[in-house]
């Protein structure tokens, strides 16, 4: 039994017993039948024709449906673990997660960046946004219980409440390439206390959503057509978007999640909003993955609570809620070039080489003078 | 018309008839008869042969060559795991021992061998038939499997390949540096030798059964196969359609898997499975209906519930289509989506719970006997059990996070595949050995090695599934160091299946030639595989047999004589009337 480090540990493994049971007493059953037949019914004498029998529908219906409702205990009780595992708190601490061959990169609310390594607080709900450069990985705590993939042009949750202070490891467990099993670490699980000095020692850090602003308003200039303050101009405006329905050029609506502010980042033209003209660029090979969490991470700082209205959805808003879940995986950041290089990585921490890259690049250097 | 063969060996004198049925004395040497196998002679004789049974024993050798690579490939990955550290090989190497393992025995041992080796030779005889409905295609398909076969082999000597048997996007369109679209090819062409022998399956059942030979006194083996065929047909066509994306996007990239294009690399594995799910019931089905074979005859008895278990097989392999998303659960899709594959995995588990629980009844009030084969069928029963069981742990939503992509998944799917397909199999083999070769193959030696392969491969497995609830990831060159007493176990479980495997390979080979000479019906079974010579002429019966019983009739060994036999003093010049 590995150790038991999260909220979901007890529920898991309780399942798990479960079903170790009913395996142990289905097949010890099923053995002993067998072994009492072997001796009963052995052969005796050579060309024995035993009396045949046709079979029993009783017994069939009995073998049948008491294996079903056993089989609908086990899925009922999955299931309710999984949404537990799977829906995400409102009110986690947020950590951006970007996968990439063969590292994990972390970023804090706060700005702290790690690699390989978390350090989060006990007893508070986590809740990692991630996302990675290149192929599929997934991230795997097993004292924690739970694991999710990491896509490429998505962005996938994963949440979790830590019981216990301590270190952890951190596994990828998605096949990623030659060199799969080097990418793992460690989470480190503190105290509040221990958390906030780690915290503190970590200072000057500039925050996501600082970044995201500098970026917005100086780096890439989205500020020209949203405004400064993101109220709005040429372009649609910003404050409390997010979370809200958005009312589509041509019909249609889509909510504005993460994946679809990155869509309207990446592919402007794809899902315009209804009164503004197609001129808004695409930002397409231009920013990096974490560039566009901390753009995004910054826009959903418009919203504070999700309160206030938008101009942008007022007719029929309710209409088709779903559109947003229903959205594709959006377009990727970067052109087949720019995946392989890599801007921020800390190990490789020269400039990207194709020019559009540089835009981004003292901005990028800005959030790493921790190293 | 009928032609009976044999005459040269009459000898006109009632014993000699005798002879053949009872069960102690000896009966005629085989070389002074003429069956498939020496009626003719020569290369040509075999590489043009339309004889089912001949194919039979072709995709007999190459499956076996298949079988010993990716076995290799096994043993170095076990060797691999001795030691925590990476140290035997390099990660890339590593990376592509397994996937090559699971390219060879997926692809080129599991999916082809009940089917097409047990199956090509048994169907046509078991439904008392002379050949399948199509035998060119026949010959054709074993031309396509072993040019598939070659063109994997030429990928991976060549350079081989490293994405894994999954091939998931976009690292194997994008990523990777390795012969993606070679082996990718091999697959393709090899599909499609799974798409005839399927068809000709399916036609055969349909149009060649025996006068009486009626679709309730078909052997379940026969159900099973035509279940089989059914996912064969339907499901192979997807795979080739997703391996021909793959390759496009990998030389082209048009943009349906990556997301930068606007693809989405989740697509593939919605394809992929699509077809790879199904594709562990074409490996299972077969082995299923083997099993049932094993355990009516070994006791003697009809089948518990003939109906439920042939029906089981039709439920599962129309069920099993709709389950692939439960190998997704942690890819991001929707948890909606999880729910209803979750219900859809759980109710497909009950067609086999349906099947052992017949089976064990079957054995009520028999006459069980612990042959050789009747130890593989009850081994298949255990190992299946557990793989079984432990399905039950990945259906299961919640628990599945867990223990998806660790060795828990690894040791599941070699229960059901490995314990579930290979137990069938050599079951299979042993018990059909006297009427493919003629001869029989060493009883003691057999229940050894039956011994040998059931705890090596307990030892190989168990361990794992302990190690994967701990937290050890899947396809790990290097792993943490707290997993390493159960990677040395399941090594030393691994080579003691290794050489189990090696001794009926040795004791079958040795038998085609010294083995005692095997009677027509060496167990005294009413099955119409049996009630013609062993091993049979190429037209399979002298005469066409009627069938006026039922499926596992048994009855004394002097009811059981070969079908449309020649009586002494008959010359042979004139087709026989229709036996019983």
């Amino acid at each position: 039994m590995p150790e038991q480090a999260s909220t979901f540990a007890s529920k898991v493994d309780a399942l798990y017993f479960y079903l170790c049971g009913l395996t142990v007493f289905f097949t010890l059953l099923i053995i002993s039948v067998l072994i009492f037949f072997f001796v009963k019914y052995r052969k005796r004498a050579p060309f024995e024709v035993p009396r045949p029998i046709a079979g029993s529908i009783k017994l069939e219906t009995l073998w049948s449906v008491i294996p079903f409702m056993i089989a609908m205990s086990i899925f009922v009780w999955g299931a309710s673990v999984y949404f537990a595992q799977y829906r995400m708190p409102k009110d986690g601490m947020e950590i951006f997660v970007v996968g990439k061959q063969w590292m994990w990169k972390f970023q804090h609310s706060t700005g702290q960046r790690e690699i390989n390594e978390l350090h989060i607080p006990v007893g508070r709900k986590i809740k990692l946004t991630m996302t990675t450069e290149d192929v599929i990985h997934d991230l795997y705590i097993p004292a924690f219980r739970t694991k999710a993939d990491v896509v490429p042009g998505r962005y996938t949750s994963l949440w979790f409440e830590p019981t216990k202070p301590g270190r952890y490891r951190l596994f990828c467990a998605e096949y990623c390439g030659t060199n799969h099993s080097g990418m793992g670490g460690w989470v480190e699980v503190m105290t509040q206390t221990d958390f906030d000095n780690w915290l503190s020692g970590n200072a000057n850090q500039v925050s996501p959503v600082e970044a995201g602003k500098q970026l917005f308003t100086t780096t890439l200039g989205c500020a020209t057509c949203h405004n400064a303050d993101g109220t709005g101009g040429r372009g649609p405006a910003l404050t409390g978007l997010y979370g809200k329905t958005v009312q589509l050029e041509g019909g249609g609506t889509v909510t504005a999640d993460e994946a679809y502010i990155r869509e309207a980042i990446l592919n402007p033209q794809g899902q315009l909003v209804v009164g503004y003209q197609p001129i808004m660029p695409t930002f397409k090979g231009q920013l990096n993955e974490d560039q566009l969490l901390q753009l995004i991470a910054y826009i959903k700082s418009l919203s504070p609570g999700q309160s206030s209205g938008i101009e942008t959805a007022a007719p029929a808003s309710a209409n088709n809620p779903q559109a947003g879940a229903a959205t594709p995986a959006g377009q990727g950041a970067k052109s087949p070039d720019a995946q392989r290089s890599n801007p921020l990585n800390a190990t490789a921490p020269q400039p990207s080489a194709n020019g559009s890259g540089n835009n981004a690049a003292p901005n990028r250097r800005g959030n790493q003078n921790r190293q | 018309m009928l032609r009976p063969i044999g005459a040269a060996t009459r000898t006109g004198s009632n014993m000699e008839n005798e002879k053949r049925v009872s069960p102690d004395l000896p009966v005629e040497p085989v070389e002074s008869r003429v069956n498939y196998l020496n009626a003719q002679y020569g290369v040509k004789s075999w590489l043009l042969t339309k004889d089912h049974k001949r194919i039979g024993l072709l995709y007999l050798a190459s499956v076996s060559l298949f079988f010993m690579l990716g076995g290799i490939y096994a043993m170095m990955i076990r060797l691999e795991l001795l030691t925590p550290q990476g140290d035997l090989v390099q990660s890339q190497t590593y990376n592509k021992l397994f996937t090559h393992h699971g390219v060879l025995m997926v692809f080129f041992f599991l999916i082809p061998s009940i089917p097409a080796v047990l199956g090509n030779f048994l169907v046509p005889l078991m439904i008392g038939a002379k050949d399948l409905a199509f035998p060119r295609i026949n010959l054709l398909s074993w031309y396509i499997y072993t040019l598939g076969g070659i063109f994997t082999l030429w990928a991976m000597i060549n350079g081989g390949v490293d994405t894994g048997w999954t091939f998931y996007t976009p690292f194997s369109t994008t990523f990777s540096n390795t012969y993606v679209i070679a082996t990718g090819l091999g697959i393709f062409i090899n599909g499609f030798s799974s798409i005839l022998t399927g068809l000709n399956f399916i036609v055969t059942i349909h149009t060649m059964r025996a006068p009486g030979m009626t679709w309730f006194r078909l052997p379940l083996f026969i159900w099973a196969h035509y279940a089989t065929s059914l996912i064969m047909i339907l499901g192979t066509p997807v795979i080739a359609i997703t391996i021909l994306l793959v390759a496009l996007e990998r030389a082209a990239h048009i943009g349906i898997f990556d997301p930068a294009l606007g693809g989405d690399p989740i697509l593939f594995q919605h394809l992929f499975w699509f077809y790879s799910h199904p594709a562990v019931y074409i490996m299972i089905l077969p082995s299923m209906g083997v099993v049932s074979e094993l355990i009516a005859n070994f006791s003697r008895k009809n089948i518990f519930g003939y109906s439920f278990v042939a029906f089981s097989s039709i439920a599962i392999a129309v069920f099993g289509f709709l389950v692939w998303g439960h190998h997704m659960f942690v890819s991001g899709q929707s948890m909606y989506a999880g729910l209803i594959f979750s219900f859809l995995s759980f109710a497909v588990a009950i067609p086999s719970a349906i099947k052992v629980f017949n089976w064990t009844a079957t054995l009520f009030q028999g006459s069980i006997s612990f042959d050789t084969p009747m130890l593989y069928g009850l081994g298949f029963i255990g190992l299946f059990l557990i793989g079984g069981m432990t399905g039950l742990f990945l259906a299961a939503l919640g628990l599945d996070v867990h223990v998806t992509d660790t060795y828990f998944v690894v040791a599941h799917f070699h229960y059901v595949m490995v314990g579930g397909t290979l137990m069938g199999y050599l079951g299979g083999l042993h018990y059909w050995w006297p009427k493919i070769s003629g001869r029989m193959y060493p009883e003691g030696w057999g229940r050894f090695a039956a011994l040998v392969i059931f705890v090596g491969f307990n030892l190989t497995f168990l361990p794992q599934f302990v190690a994967g609830y701990l937290g050890m990831p899947r396809r790990y060159h290097a792993y943490a160091p707290e997993f390493q007493i159960y990677n040395v176990m399941s090594s030393a479980g691994a080579s003691i299946l290794g050489m189990g495997l090696l001794i009926p390979l040795a004791y079958l080979v040795w038998s085609m030639r010294y083995g005692r000479v095997a009677p027509a019906n060496p167990w005294h079974l009413p099955g119409l595989e049996w009630r013609t010579a062993s091993p049979p002429p190429t037209e399979n019966f002298y005469v066409t047999p009627v069938v006026t019983w039922e499926a596992y009739e048994f009855a004394p060994p002097e009811e059981l004589q070969v079908i449309g036999k020649l009586e002494p003093g008959d010359k042979g010049d004139h087709p026989i009337e229709v036996a019983p």
